[in-house]
Order: C-alpha cells, then sequence, then structure tokens
C-alpha cells in the first residue's frame, strides 16, 4: 500500500477532528443551556481524542509526534475540510454543522471499520461507537428544533444554507482517491457523500426544514489541499500560544 | 468550586417565631440524631431559605468559577492538558446542573436563580473575580482553589439536606481528580523551565490574597450562625476550613520550592494554629459588591450566552416541538 495515500488520509481525519473539536470546546461555558453546554464539551473531548488516535497513527508511520504535529504546523499545512474552522457562529449555525458533520463522520468510520489497513480499522472499529452518540445528538436536536418555532426554524435554514458549500467541501476527493479505494482502505468520499444525503435527507424530511438544491450549488473546495479560509490561521495560533512559548518543555 | 463562608444572612430570633415550636423541636431532635431532611419533609422557612441561597451561590459559582479556567481550553499546551482541561472545566458546568436540580427541590427554578444571578441579585464565590492572566493561573485555581473547595465541600456533605448533601458527595469525588490534575500541573511549571517558574510563582503570587479570603471572613467579624450550625447547614467554620487549607497545602507549596507571598505565614507550634497576614477584608467586601476586577465581565459573559440562547429555550417550551424520544 502507498503510504503516502495513507498519511494523506489519516492527516484528513484527524484535522478534521482536531479543529471541530477545538471549536466544540469554545461552547464550554457558553451554552444556550446547561445540559448543551455539557453535550458540546463532551463532544470536544471525543473529538480530540479521536484525532489524537489518528496522529498516533502517523507517528508510527514516521511523522512527528502528535503534539508537534497539531500545535506546531502553520493553516496551509491543514488538511481538515474549510466546515470544521468556520467559527461557531451562534446555536443555529454549531448545530446545523454539527448535524452535516457527523453524519458523514460516522459513515466514514463504518467503512473505515472495515478497511484494508488493519491499524485504521482498529481505530475506527472502537471510536465509530462514540460518533454514533454525536449523530444521535445531533439528529435528536435538529429533529427538536427544526420543528418547533418558526424563529428557530428560520434561524435553522438560514444555516443550513451557509453551511451547505462547505459541507459538500468535505468531499473533495483526495489525489490518492482511486487508489485507496482499489486497495479497498475504504469506498471513496464519493460513497460517504452518496450514503450522507440518504441520511440527512432522512433527517431534514421530519422536520420543517428544507435541504437546498445542491446541484445548483458550488462546493467550498481546496481545505483537503492545504487552502483555507481566514479562520484556520487565528484558531491555530490560538491554539499554540501556550506551547510556543517553550515547545520543548513538558507542561 | 465554592468556598462558601460569605452567604449567611443574620439569622433573627424573630424568624422562628412563626413556626411551630412542637414541629421546630421534631425538626431539631431529627437533624440532632444525624437524619437527612428531604424536600417533603416539614422545614423551617429560614431553613429553606438559607439552603436555596447557600445551594444557589454554590451553583453559581460553578457556572462562573468555569470561565477563568474555560478560556484556558482553547490554549492548552499539548493534547494531554488540552483534554483534561476540557474535562475538568465541564465538570465544573456538570456541577452546577447537579446543584441547580438541588435548589429546585426547594422551590426555586433553576431559570429564576439564573436570572437573579445575572441580575446582580445572587452571588457566586469572589474568587472568580479575579483574571486568569496566563496558564499559570489556571493551573494554579485548578490546584488551590478546588483544593479550598474540597476542604468547604466535604464538611458541608456531611450537611442534614439531604439532596445538597448527595450532590456533594458526588461532585467531591469529581473535585479530587481535579486536585490530581491541578497538582500534577502545577508539579510541571515549578520543576520546569525558568519561565515556567517564573510563571508558575507570579501566578501563585497573584492568587494568594483570593485564595486567602475564599473561605470568607474572620469568626470574629462574620455574622452569627449558631442556628445554621445546629442545623446543619453551616459545617465548619470560615476560620477552621482556611486552617485546615493551609494545614495541608502550605506544606505541599513549600516543597515544590515556591514562595508563599506572606512574609508573616507561619505556624505557630504551640496554638498549632497558622499565623499570617490578614487579609484585606474592606477589598474582599468591595469586589462582592461589585468593584473587582472581573465581575463587570463575568456577569456579562453570562448574560450574553443567555440572550443568545433565548430562541433555543423558547423553541423548546413550544407546543409544537415533539418530543423526540433521544434514541439510546
Amino acid at each position: 500500500m502507498n503510504e503516502l495515500a495513507i498519511k494523506d488520509l489519516l492527516y484528513k481525519l484527524a484535522d478534521d477532528q482536531l479543529i471541530l473539536g477545538h471549536r466544540n470546546s469554545e461552547w464550554t461555558g457558553f451554552g444556550p443551556i446547561l445540559e448543551e453546554d455539557i453535550a458540546f464539551s463532551s463532544m470536544a473531548q471525543d473529538k480530540i481524542g479521536h484525532s489524537l488516535a489518528f496522529y498516533t497513527l502517523l507517528q508510527d508511520l514516521g511523522e512527528a509526534d502528535p503534539d508537534t504535529v497539531a500545535f506546531t504546523r502553520n493553516a496551509n499545512q491543514f488538511h481538515n475540510s474549510q466546515l470544521v474552522e468556520l467559527p461557531n457562529g451562534e446555536y443555529d449555525f454549531s448545530l446545523i454543522r454539527h448535524f452535516l458533520y457527523d453524519n458523514a463522520e460516522i459513515i466514514r468510520f463504518e467503512m473505515l471499520s472495515q478497511s484494508s489497513y488493519e491499524p485504521i480499522a482498529k481505530v475506527a472499529t472502537k471510536l465509530k461507537g462514540e460518533v454514533k452518540y454525536h449523530v444521535l445528538h445531533a439528529n435528536t436536536w435538529i429533529k427538536n428544533l427544526g420543528s418547533s418555532t418558526e424563529e428557530a426554524i428560520l434561524r435553522l435554514q438560514a444555516s443550513l444554507n451557509e453551511a451547505i458549500p462547505y459541507a459538500l467541501g468535505m468531499f473533495e476527493s483526495s489525489k490518492y482517491e482511486q487508489e485507496l479505494i482499489e486497495a479497498g482502505v475504504y469506498a471513496g468520499e464519493e460513497a460517504v457523500k452518496a450514503e450522507w444525503l440518504k441520511r440527512i435527507q432522512a433527517v431534514i424530511e421530519k422536520t420543517d426544514l428544507k435541504l437546498p438544491d445542491l446541484n445548483s450549488i458550488e462546493p467550498k473546495l481546496g481545505g483537503r489541499y492545504g487552502e483555507h479560509t481566514e479562520h484556520l490561521q487565528p484558531l491555530l495560533d490560538e491554539m499554540a500560544e501556550v506551547f510556543k512559548i517553550d515547545p520543548t518543555a513538558e507542561w | 468550586m465554592y468556598g462558601g463562608g460569605n452567604v449567611f444572612e443574620a439569622t433573627k430570633f424573630d424568624d422562628l417565631q412563626t413556626e411551630d415550636p412542637a414541629k421546630l423541636a421534631e425538626f431539631e431532635a431529627r437533624i440532632a440524631r444525624g437524619e437527612k431532611i428531604e424536600p417533603n419533609d416539614w422545614m423551617p422557612e429560614l431553613y429553606r431559605k438559607q439552603l436555596i441561597r447557600m445551594i444557589e451561590q454554590h451553583a453559581h459559582s460553578e457556572i462562573i468559577g468555569a470561565l477563568p479556567e474555560g478560556t484556558w481550553i482553547t490554549r492548552a499546551p499539548g493534547f494531554r492538558r488540552k483534554m483534561a482541561q476540557m474535562a475538568k472545566v465541564q465538570d465544573e458546568v456538570g456541577h452546577a446542573q447537579l446543584l441547580y436540580s438541588a435548589a429546585e427541590t426547594l422551590g426555586k427554578t433553576r431559570e429564576q436563580m439564573l436570572t437573579d444571578l445575572i441580575n446582580g441579585k445572587s452571588k457566586y464565590s469572589n474568587v472568580f473575580n479575579y483574571p486568569a492572566y496566563t496558564w499559570a493561573d489556571s493551573n494554579i485555581i485548578s490546584w488551590l482553589i478546588d483544593a479550598g473547595a474540597i476542604v468547604n465541600q466535604m464538611a458541608n456533605a456531611k450537611g442534614s439536606y439531604g439532596p445538597y448533601s448527595r450532590a456533594l458527595e458526588r461532585i467531591c469525588a469529581e473535585e479530587a481528580f481535579h486536585l490530581k490534575y491541578g497538582h500534577d500541573a502545577v508539579v510541571h511549571m515549578a520543576t520546569g523551565s525558568p519561565k515556567q517558574r517564573e510563571m508558575i510563582q507570579a501566578a501563585l503570587n497573584r492568587w494568594w490574597p483570593p485564595i486567602m479570603t475564599f473561605f470568607g471572613p474572620s469568626d470574629k467579624m462574620s455574622t452569627h450562625t449558631e442556628t445554621l450550625m445546629r442545623w446543619k447547614v453551616k459545617m465548619a467554620s470560615n476560620d477552621e476550613c482556611r486552617q485546615q487549607f493551609l494545614d495541608m497545602y502550605v506544606p505541599k507549596i513549600w516543597e515544590l520550592g515556591l514562595t508563599v507571598p506572606d512574609p508573616n505565614l507561619k505556624k505557630n507550634m504551640e496554638t498549632g494554629q497558622w499565623e499570617y497576614t490578614e487579609p484585606d477584608w474592606d477589598e474582599f467586601k468591595r469586589v462582592i459588591n461589585g468593584d473587582g476586577p472581573c465581575n463587570a465581565e463575568r456577569l456579562a459573559v453570562r448574560r450574553t450566552a443567555e440572550e443568545r440562547g433565548a430562541w433555543v429555550r423558547r423553541a423548546l417550551l413550544n407546543p409544537k416541538a415533539k418530543y423526540v424520544k433521544p434514541l439510546a
């Protein structure tokens, strides 16, 4: 198996989760109700933990240690989708992003748990049980708020419209896509996207929300290749603020 | 995290005149026998009032206390600290949830309590009106403020009100982990690079005065609380808690080669009591009454969170909102 292809996949997985975990953690202390404060904080811990698991696999393949990789790279070295780096905005945007992201992530994890590349298969099998709860959380809240007050529906619809082009960017294919599919690592991003669409549609149909016509939307691409919005670098600077005081120190 | 000590109103003898003497005697006898009082049991109004006040202030202290350390979650250095810091602060918010529920059993809703927090009617632990300038400040809070909270909460866990006492037992179990986490972080700083040592000493210097006031005013000057002690609402005096804290933690601070910024701090071997420079109680009062470095900021954050989340709470109350069965 081409190691570069595996590394590319691992970086996508790890970076997505590190950055979204970081964003989720920004809700700590600010949630609309205490229970949601706690829920986002909980998911943040899982996501950061998952990213660590994938960075550790990268270290096994000869990359630098997880702290160095996470805390010292610049934005153009990150492979996360642009969706996860966008600021939290209001709760409606964070919830919609969480819904769109985790419904894709669970599919990736389900596929990867069957992967021909055993180290990923093992980690994905272990972690998909946690992502399952993130999906349940997102779907429950979308169903509940998505058919409640006009105010809530309008907010969620506006956030859905805003997030969808970025969500489509999650499925940007890697330059190793064909290779990964042929080697049985997983079925590839197009397959993830097709299944994702079915699942999010099934939830949205139960609400007063409408999924925009995806054919008329230009996906926000580039994240997988190090092109990011202006929001990622400040996030990374903040994340590394203490670490960079002395990167060789033990904190 | 909560130090208590500053929450009691003077108990007026008159307050008990309206109570049924037979019921009052039975209530006091139950407490004397070590029984717990449960939500539906008879209790004097004063007991109810003071407990709501105390549990509510404790709950507020947890969510406001999440803010100074919370700002360091996104900046925690390295995976290990980042994950632990998140979990620790999340615990504090979880404690608030638990405590608001305990207070609700006495008849005040969570919404009302949060409203009173925002409009300044009810207080929270004064120590959170001080800023956490650096990562080291956050470490000092995790270690020493949590340590102080444990001293106070372990005492109160033996109190007479069932729901509060059970909540405190769970909280103390979690705080014990916070203490280990905080201590570990401070040890790394204190035994680390010169820069790290400098950071942690500076943070200790900033936090020592607020820590010394954490348990509330000296017994010599605090309002008299005999009734509350008899009812096992207040379980230890402010000075007893402060002495216990100093006994347990000053040696540990010295062990790390750190200096406590009080030249008068020493243990009097004859009395067994710690002697220290009397904290500035005028400043303490000033800060409690709103004039501290962070009072306005803390409440503004809370107010903003409430305002921004209002639409979610309205949506949840909407009769059109279907109850979606959680899927697990």
